[in-house]
């Protein structure tokens, strides 16, 4: 699973790519945690128009991003998501809590 | 006891590497079912749920067997049993709560709810020590050529 990072100020948007499941989330909590961080924005875009899979591995992610980004008053929005994911998105129920656009 | 139409067996090791492979096996033999693309990928999903949790649960510290059985039932049903011979689960019913994990903050809780949503059936039998076998059923409606 790769991130790639850009914004700067009040956005940071992380693009992930490739298939997010238990083997490909290995880790990606805590870089993701990194960047928030080190970026300390108000808003954090997930783009998800890379990821090709994704399974209930996907959903720890996005929470603990919403975790962080409530701790530093900040909000989490979600672009990209192909059909795949959003419906795990939808099962999850986590679209009550964060905008997947 | 609904007629048995084909079935494939496959064993592997519980290494989180095998995660993909055992969805694409899913999704292969499901083909055959004529699925559409939204089937093809709860059917990968539920698999890709359950060969994580023997992953991450059956075996929390040690490699171990994991067998996918797919098997195409009479009335075009796909039967999905995903078997371990891990640690077991003491408290199904509490396993199977919206939320519940024992994964740490990697895990969502949520995998055994996804597999309740995307497929027509669930059953989990699990005896400590022994293992854990979990079986989901999905009815791929049939299509006519002209209506897709």
């Amino acid at each position: 699973m790769e991130i790639s990072v850009s914004g700067s100020g009040r956005d940071l948007t992380l693009r992930l790519q490739g298939e997010l499941d238990h083997h490909g989330a290995r880790g990606l909590i805590g870089r993701a945690e990194q960047e928030i961080d080190a970026g300390l924005p108000l808003r954090l875009v997930l783009d998800f128009s890379g990821v090709t899979f994704m399974d209930s591995s996907g959903i720890a992610v996005v929470m603990r991003c919403r975790q962080r980004m409530r701790e530093l008053g900040g909000g989490v929005v979600i672009r990209g998501v192909s059909q795949q994911p959003r419906r795990v998105f939808e099962a999850s129920g986590i679209t009550r809590l964060i905008a997947v656009e | 006891m609904k007629r048995i139409e084909n079935y494939v067996k496959i064993e592997f090791l519980s290494r989180s590497s095998n995660e993909s492979f055992a969805r694409v096996a899913a999704a292969g033999f499901a083909v055959q079912m004529d699925p559409t693309l939204d089937e093809l990928g709860d059917i990968k999903t539920a698999v890709s749920e359950a060969v994580t949790n023997a992953i991450v649960h059956a075996y929390p510290d040690s490699l171990g067997k994991i067998m996918l059985r797919l098997r195409l039932m009479e009335g075009n049903v796909l039967e999905l049993t995903i078997r371990d011979w891990g640690r077991g689960i003491e408290d199904v019913e509490q396993a199977r709560q919206p939320l519940f994990t024992t994964g740490g903050a990697e895990r969502s809780g949520m995998g055994f709810t996804i597999m309740e949503s995307f497929m027509d059936k669930l059953s989990v039998k699990s005896v400590p020590g022994r293992g854990t076998t979990v079986t989901m059923r999905k009815r791929i409606a049939a299509r006519v050529a002209a209506g897709r």
